[in-house]
């Protein structure tokens, strides 16, 4: 029999925590297979963070350090200045990178700080219990925004893609999701290209991946798929958003 | 070796320079802008990393990322700056990180004033940030003693892999004298290997992990006995401190930092009237020469402490401590950077005596 | 020798930093003790500004100077200021060209130095700050002439190396209004 799933050399044997269908785990291997299909997992350096995904340092089989909430692009900065050959990467939720730490991504993105950024959106803060994230749509319930998030009092979700391309140290930036095969294809061509545009020395790369987080939205692991597609991706558009290699073409 | 002039600020630049350190991360505040200004200039020219942060939380987050990276780094600020590092500090004492961490105090609460101060003594010896930690806390009170201590700092900050802090007020970063360069310097390539650093398993070890989250409370427990530990350690071995004319004196002064020279000009005026005074200053604020000061305090000719500080009384706490009630211990401070005149901390010990 | 404590005062821009510093590198060559400490902050962008200096052959306590043993007041609010300070039996020194009135104490000795009227004859206003210290080492006589001129070289390098004579003639300009 053919194998059809063979673990990426670049996670460990640890077994992850993440809920049922929680596409976490997904985007997970994605970064550890593009790590391991570039052959620099031996002179990786990934930031965690606070988060669902606080515990990636023990998942991705590459020297990791946890950062404090939202300082993930910070440390990340101070490992990149100091090992500038090195790959460094961060992967961050988004109560992580669009609240408490919007000021240390807008900056390292500014610097075009040459790293990777993985930016799992899905619209609420997921490990602290379903509260309401700068992302959570309008009219999303949270646990912080029992009657679904008013406009009027806390505003509409920040599209951190768009901001980001706006800033000129930005090397590539794209938008994409794990909801179906295809889409996962997508996403996995884009988080490699951004690891290679890393690789290249050409500046700041995020891939920001919907991700689904079925626990906190209170649906099965299929509706929450079809949630996303349905109602994340209107909002929050795919695409890329930012290129360089596109302009000098 | 011929002496040569220097700012309190840049000293403390050129001296972690010399110490070997290659890489600075920090956000301007005054008083203690200069020492990003002098690292700005002066740290690419020896090859290493100067970046100017988008605030205090990035730089000591960017200090924590480098020295997990293995790099030997530093970063600066004042008080209000200071207080945004905390969070950092405290992650770096929980994932044991060495680092040096300098505040040129300033006056507060809040914004305060520029001038100097020094209100942050508890934050700095009791942790402003969350958890059990302590850091390595040394207050020099001249600029030889600045730059002697800086690579100390630096060396401490490794063999026990703790972030140490450079405590000063604005005037001994703000103040020039004239210092000699002691040691040789250090080359960043002859400082200790870090083989727990994060720089690439190159597929040959197991992943290194910098770290503070210890999810499981057991665990979480076992590495703060384990802390305890190391503290208790560096309680035992670290103390510094220093004294003048302590030896059979009526009162003695406790002072840290710029009041230690004040308690020194006071002692001066009072020797002139009569009365014999000493000064017991402490080098290290953390840990805290208790022993010694109580042996100082045991004396019969002492009939009492006056304790002198940039502040409403902080540090007289420890003071306390250390003395256990063999003395009386009195206070004498300004705040707010207006700084006690040596006529005021000369009466102060002349009330204390009853006099 | 006395122990100096010297406040140096005057408008931000006149230069009184540098008087402080070229005295501090000057007794520090010649071995002495010193410290040197500036006001600093918002007071000085525009403001006044000033600087502490001691120069003793003994250590130095406190760099802070409460009562000056001697003033150079480059302007009149910094008399006006620091002249209640000065210690009996101490020494003030008036930049003349700005300041309208004399020194008011009979207990110190006044000297009053015309810094412009020098250093426009001079031909270059950024030398007026050193008539005010030419006069200081001439009325203390601690500091040695040679000593500042030393200084200055290795300030005034490359370019600027013409500067040196420049300054050292308003040293010597300031000295002579000391026995006038
Ligand atoms: C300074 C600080 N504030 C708050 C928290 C609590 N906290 C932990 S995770 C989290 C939100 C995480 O949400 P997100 O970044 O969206 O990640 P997700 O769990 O959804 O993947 C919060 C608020 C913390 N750890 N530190
Ligand atoms: S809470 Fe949500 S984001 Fe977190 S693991 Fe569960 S499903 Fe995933
Ligand atoms: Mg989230």
């Amino acid at each position: 029999m053919a194998i059809v799933y063979r673990r990426s050399k670049g996670l460990t044997d640890v077994e992850t925590h993440y809920c049922p269908g929680c596409t976490h785990g997904i985007i997970h291997r994605l970064v550890a297979e593009t790590l391991e299909e570039l052959g620099v997992l031996g002179k990786t350096i990934g930031v965690a963070p606070v988060g669902c995904s606080v515990f990636a340092y023990d998942y991705f089989n590459c020297d990791m350090q946890e950062a404090a909430h939202g300082r993930a692009p910070a440390v990340a900065t101070g490992i990149k200045r100091v090992l500038p050959d090195k790959v460094v990467f961060t992967y961050q939720g988004d109560g992580d990178l669009a609240a408490i730490g919007t000021g240390e991504i807008t900056h390292a993105a500014m610097r075009g700080e040459n790293i990777t950024t993985i930016f799992v959106n899905n619209a609420i803060y997921g490990m602290t219990g379903g509260q309401m994230a700068p992302t959570t749509l309008v009219g999303q319930r949270a646990t912080t925004a029992p009657l679904g998030r008013d406009k009027s009092h806390a505003g509409s979700p920040i599209r951190i893609a768009e901001m980001l391309a706006t800033l000129d140290g930005a090397a590539y930036i794209e938008r994409v999701t794990v909801t179906s095969p295809a889409n996962v294809m997508k996403a996995k061509r884009a988080i490699k290209k951004a690891f290679e545009l890393q690789l290249e020395g050409r500046g700041f790369t995020m891939i920001e991946v919907l991700s689904t987080c079925p626990t906190n939205w209170g649906l099965t692991p299929v509706k929450a798929l079809e949630w996303l597609n349905e109602n994340m991706i209107p909002v929050f558009p795919l695409g890329v958003y930012k290129d360089i290699t596109k302009k000098e073409a | 070796m011929a002496k040569e002039l220097w700012k309190g600020n840049e000293a403390i630049a050129e001296a972690a320079i010399r110490a070997g350190c290659r890489c600075y991360f920090g956000y301007p505040i005054t008083p203690q802008s200069e020492i990003p200004e002098y690292m700005s200039l002066h740290m690419p020219k020896v090859g290493g990393v100067f970046l100017q942060s988008e605030s205090e939380i990035a730089a000591i987050n960017m200090v924590y990322g480098a020295s997990g990276a293995g790099a030997r780094v530093m970063t600066s600020s004042s008080s209000p700056g200071v207080s945004l590092k905390q969070e950092g500090i405290s992650y770096m004492c929980g994932a044991e990180l060495p680092g040096v961490i300098v505040n040129v105090m300033r006056g507060g609460p809040g914004l305060g004033t520029i001038q100097p101060a020094q209100g942050d003594y508890f934050q700095a010896t009791r942790g402003g940030g969350n958890g059990d930690y302590r850091l390595i806390v040394f207050a020099p009170a001249n600029i030889q003693e600045v730059v002697d201590l800086m690579q100390e700092a630096f060396e401490l900050a490794d063999q026990y892999r703790m972030p140490v802090m450079m405590l000063l007020d604005g005037m001994i970063g703000q103040m020039m004298e004239p210092i000699e360069w002691k040691k040789p310097p250090v080359s960043p390539d002859d400082l200790p290997e870090k083989p727990w650093a994060t720089t690439g398993t190159k597929e040959g070890r197991a992943p290194n992990i910098i770290n503070s989250l210890f999810i499981d409370p057991e665990a979480c427990n076992v590495h703060n006995k384990r802390l305890e530990e190391k503290y208790r350690r560096v309680i035992e071995s670290e103390q510094r401190y220093e004294t003048n004319d302590t030896d059979g004196a009526e009162v003695i002064f406790v002072a840290y930092g710029t009041p230690a020279r004040l308690a020194r000009a006071a002692a001066g005026l009072l020797e002139k009237e009569g009365i014999k005074a000493g000064v017991f200053r402490p080098v290290t604020v953390w840990p805290y020469p208790y022993e010694a000061l109580h042996e100082v305090s045991l004396q019969d000719s002492v009939k009492a402490i006056v304790t002198v500080e940039m502040s409403t009384g902080q540090m007289v706490d420890d003071v306390r401590i250390g003395v256990n009630g063999v003395k009386p211990v009195s206070f004498i401070g300004q705040a707010g950077g207006v700084i006690p005149t040596p006529r005021e901390v000369a009466n102060a010990a002349l009330k204390a005596l009853g006099r | 020798m006395a122990y100096h404590e010297i406040i140096v005062a005057g408008f931000g821009g006149q230069g009184v930093m540098s008087i402080g510093t070229t005295m501090a590198e000057t007794a520090m060559a010649q071995g002495l003790n010193v410290s040197w400490l500036p006001s600093y902050g918002p007071e000085m962008r525009g403001g006044t500004a000033n600087c502490n200096v001691v120069i003793a052959d003994t250590e130095i306590i406190s760099p802070i100077v409460l009562e000056p043993s001697e003033l150079i007041a480059m302007n009149q609010p910094s008399l006006d200021k620091f002249e209640p300070a000065v210690k009996p039996g101490g020494l003030i020194l008036v930049n003349q060209s700005i300041v309208e009135r004399k020194v008011q104490r009979d207990d110190v000795q006044a000297i009053y130095v015309p810094s412009l009227e020098i250093a426009s004859e001079l031909g270059n206003m950024r030398v007026a700050n050193m008539t005010m210290l030419g006069a200081y080492i001439e009325a203390t006589k601690y500091l040695k002439f040679e000593t500042v001129v030393d200084i200055l070289r290795n300030i005034f390098t490359g370019k600027k190396a013409h500067l040196v004579e420049l300054n050292e003639v308003a040293l010597q300009r300031g000295a002579d209004c000391v026995n006038r």
